[in-house]
């Protein structure tokens, strides 16, 4: 019986929203058109590339000249990536940077003198020499460029550490089966070393596709970053109007006659939270079908984006319960639940790529629901499975709890029908 | 047979305020008892103590032999309450509202539909059951705002003015249906500030100023305190200043209290007829015209001013 009233509370706040003309506006429209017109920032519509983003130029000085030098120079010039970059090769670091500074590069990336011999050991003697790094100048007007340029040479730089921690491996099992004599240990861990980096360079997916689990090939689209940006950011919303319907039915006197109906104050609590629950459910799901058909966005794994969308609303609601726990009155609801939904839609990183702002703002990303979301969804529409997105997942569940917790000893304290 | 309420010197402060100062009354099974009282006199907190919305701060009430205070999840299948306000969901239609409310107190399946039914003609609205309470005017909502309260058949009915801001058809129907309700066995505690009502619908009436129970007891009981008295009402012009007449009056022989209000001083006299000739002639040499003079005989307006000094709708 208290399962059924939870669940009738809850369904009656679902029918009710979706009965609201303009609450339905801020839900689901405004998304899709902010969805739409990013899309066409970004050139996502206008059918030149598969990304949205192409020709990406950027300058690369190889003062190197060594094998992975080479390698890493061959892949940003190679046919995977003529759409999505523009490459261009110096040798003189400082007129590099000129370019940056003029805008007419998103990046330079240095390769210093020496960065081959850092990784790979000497044939002969076995050694390498002092740790060596590659520079990454970024252009801060191009935030969306430099992070996929800083994707591509992250992804570079892991496939030449996995070359290098296998090559010390073979040699150790091969020196402890005896199949070679500690003479041959550094010519073979070098060879090995080299092989398994330009097979895992040859093999690189550091191209606009990433690869599934199930082998499947995914496009790397820019509205599968912009759409949930912007489903998370009104999902603010939702959860802040369902927050408010709390003292707006105690101001119609709804919530007084709940109380007078043989129905504790917890449940009607936990259906008036689990309405708002529902409620984000519902948009989100709206929200991803609708660009899943319309804009053929593919957002990935389905296991994974049903776990992922439920996570997301239950930490959203905790904040919409919280705003309305604190609040007085709808109209302050209102007003702060706008401000909260545009300032965690901004330092969530709906709008921004978030690794290119100061270390302090992502600090205080991390307490809004949505830059967790957003990194959830990325990984998803990168390919990734459940199993890569259960920190957001456990995040957001988390913080949802945390902060039902404390709207309900508040409400407690204060009593549910006291506004 | 025990009352169906029984409220024992029930108390509710809001900080330094008193909204209820230890009143006890009991209503008897099958009985209408309406709190009468002006706006502010502390009917609404009374209630909401009774229906265990508000936690009184000393005192008890048993609603069929429960406690409000120990037990109140039984209190609240016990009873029906009408709120004063609208309480309704202006986007979902009548039958969705008092489906939503009928499984809220336990129904569910043939005989929610079938008490559904039953309440949508009870309140006359079979056919507009599917329109949007928002499209309803005034008198509709009040009535869904009372069938709500009927879903569940309560032993004991709690209204709370439901007529108040409707127009006079609806206000009668509202009545009717009171009525109809008691006729069936369903026990009513009424409050309202309009004397007219309490008169017409009441087996008792307690009377309520400033949180205190004043006066309790049938009509006749209540109008024997104020004793043989009559109340002469004189209308003047609206130009006129009601409290310099009334001030000249209550000088008169056989004037016992001389209450001002818009256009209107009431008398309080133990022979009406006889003080009517010697209030003409003094409004006449103060230069007032009296419009018209009305007697009323002893009613509850005239306890209400003889126990407070003051006219009920002040």
């Amino acid at each position: 019986m208290a399962m059924r009233k939870l669940l009738l509370i809850a369904l009656k706040d679902l029918r009710l929203i979706f009965r609201d003309r303009s609450a339905l506006i801020l839900m689901l429209a405004a998304p899709f058109i902010l969805t739409i017109g990013m899309g066409a920032v970004t050139g996502r519509f206008s059918g030149r590339t598969s990304s949205g983003i192409s020709e990406i130029p950027v300058t690369i000085v190889n003062q190197d000249n060594g094998q992975l030098g080479n390698a890493l120079v061959e892949m940003f010039t190679s046919a995977d990536l003529a759409d999505l970059v523009e490459p261009v090769v110096l040798s003189d670091l400082d007129a590099a940077k000129i370019l940056v500074d003029e805008d007419k590069s998103a990046a330079v990336i240095f390769i210093p003198e020496g960065f081959s011999t850092s990784i790979i050991p000497d044939p002969v003697t076995g050694r390498i020499s002092d740790q060596i790094e590659i520079e990454f100048y970024s252009n801060p007007v191009r935030p969306t460029s430099t992070g996929i340029l800083k994707t591509i040479l992250d992804q570079f730089i892991n496939q030449v550490e996995i070359a290098r921690i296998s090559g010390e491996v073979t040699v150790s099992q091969l020196l402890e089966n005896g199949l070679i004599n500690p003479s041959q240990a550094a010519a073979v861990g070098a060879a090995v070393g080299q092989e398994m980096s330009d097979v895992s360079i040859a093999r690189s997916s550091i191209t606009t596709n990433n690869i599934t689990d199930s082998g499947e090939a995914v496009e790397f689209d820019i509205l599968s970053y912009m759409a949930p940006g912007m489903a998370l950011m009104f999902l603010m919303f939702t959860v802040a109007y369902g927050g408010r319907s709390l003292i707006v039915e105690n101001r119609q006197s709804t919530l007084p006659r709940m109380l007078v109906s043989p129905t504790s104050s917890t449940l009607i609590l936990g259906g008036k939270v689990f309405g708002i629950f529902l409620t984000a459910v519902a948009q989100l799901l709206i929200l991803i079908g609708g660009t899943s058909l319309l804009f053929r966005l593919y957002w990935g794994d389905l296991l994974g984006m049903i776990v992922l969308v439920l996570a997301a609303a239950i930490g959203a609601t905790g904040w919409g319960v919280l705003l309305a726990a604190v609040l007085k009155s709808p109209g302050q609801v209102a007003t702060v639940g706008s401000a909260v939904m545009l300032i965690f839609g901004l330092l969530g990183g709906g709008f921004f790529d978030l690794s290119n702002l100061p270390k302090w703002v992502q600090f205080f990303s991390r307490i809004t629901p949505n830059a967790w979301g957003l990194d959830g969804f990325s990984t998803l529409a990168l390919g990734g499975t459940l199993k890569n997105i259960l920190t957001p997942v456990a995040v957001l569940t988390g913080m949802g709890i945390v902060l039902f917790a404390i709207s309900a000893l508040w409400i407690t304290r204060h009593g549910l029908s006291r506004k | 047979m025990p009352p169906i309420l029984e409220v024992q010197n029930l108390v509710k402060k809001f900080g330094d305020l008193t909204a209820v100062k230890e009143i006890s009354f009991d209503i008897k099974e099958g009985e209408i008892f309406s709190l009468l009282g002006p706006n502010g006199a502390g009917k609404t907190t009374t209630i909401s103590m009774l229906s265990t919305l508000f936690i009184p701060t000393s005192g008890d009430a048993l609603v069929c032999g429960h406690s409000v205070t120990r037990e109140p999840m039984q209190v609240k299948r016990s009873i029906g309450v009408v709120p004063q306000e609208i309480a309704l969901y202006e986007d979902l239609t009548a039958l969705e509202n008092l489906r939503f409310w009928g499984q809220m107190y336990g129904l569910s399946g043939k005989s929610l539909n079938q008490r559904v039914d039953e309440v949508l003609e009870l309140i006359g609205l079979r056919d507009k059951a599917r329109q949007r309470i928002k499209t309803y005017s005034g008198g509709m909502k009040r009535r869904v705002n009372i069938g709500v309260g009927l879903l569940h058949q309560p032993r004991l009915l709690f209204m709370d003015e439901p007529t108040v801001g409707i127009d006079p058809q609806s206000r009668r129907a509202i009545l009717d249906s009171v009525k109809e309700l008691n006729h069936h066995g369903m026990s009513v505690l009424y409050t309202t500030h309009y004397m007219e009502e309490a008169q017409e619908l009441s087996d008792r009436v307690g009377i309520i100023d400033h949180g205190e129970l004043i006066a309790l007891g049938t009509q006749t009981e209540l109008t024997r305190q104020v004793g043989e008295t009559d109340t002469l009402i004189l209308h003047i012009g609206e130009n006129e200043d009601p409290q310099h007449l009334a001030d000249e009056l209550s000088k008169l022989k056989g004037v016992m209290k001389a209450e001002p209000t818009d256009h209107e001083i009431a008398l309080v006299t133990s022979s009406a007829e006889e003080l009517i000739a010697p209030v003409v002639t003094r409004a006449d040499q103060l230069g007032i015209k009296v419009q018209t003079i009305d007697i009323r005989e002893p009613n509850l307006e005239a306890v209400f001013l003889h126990l407070t000094g003051r006219a009920l709708r002040d």
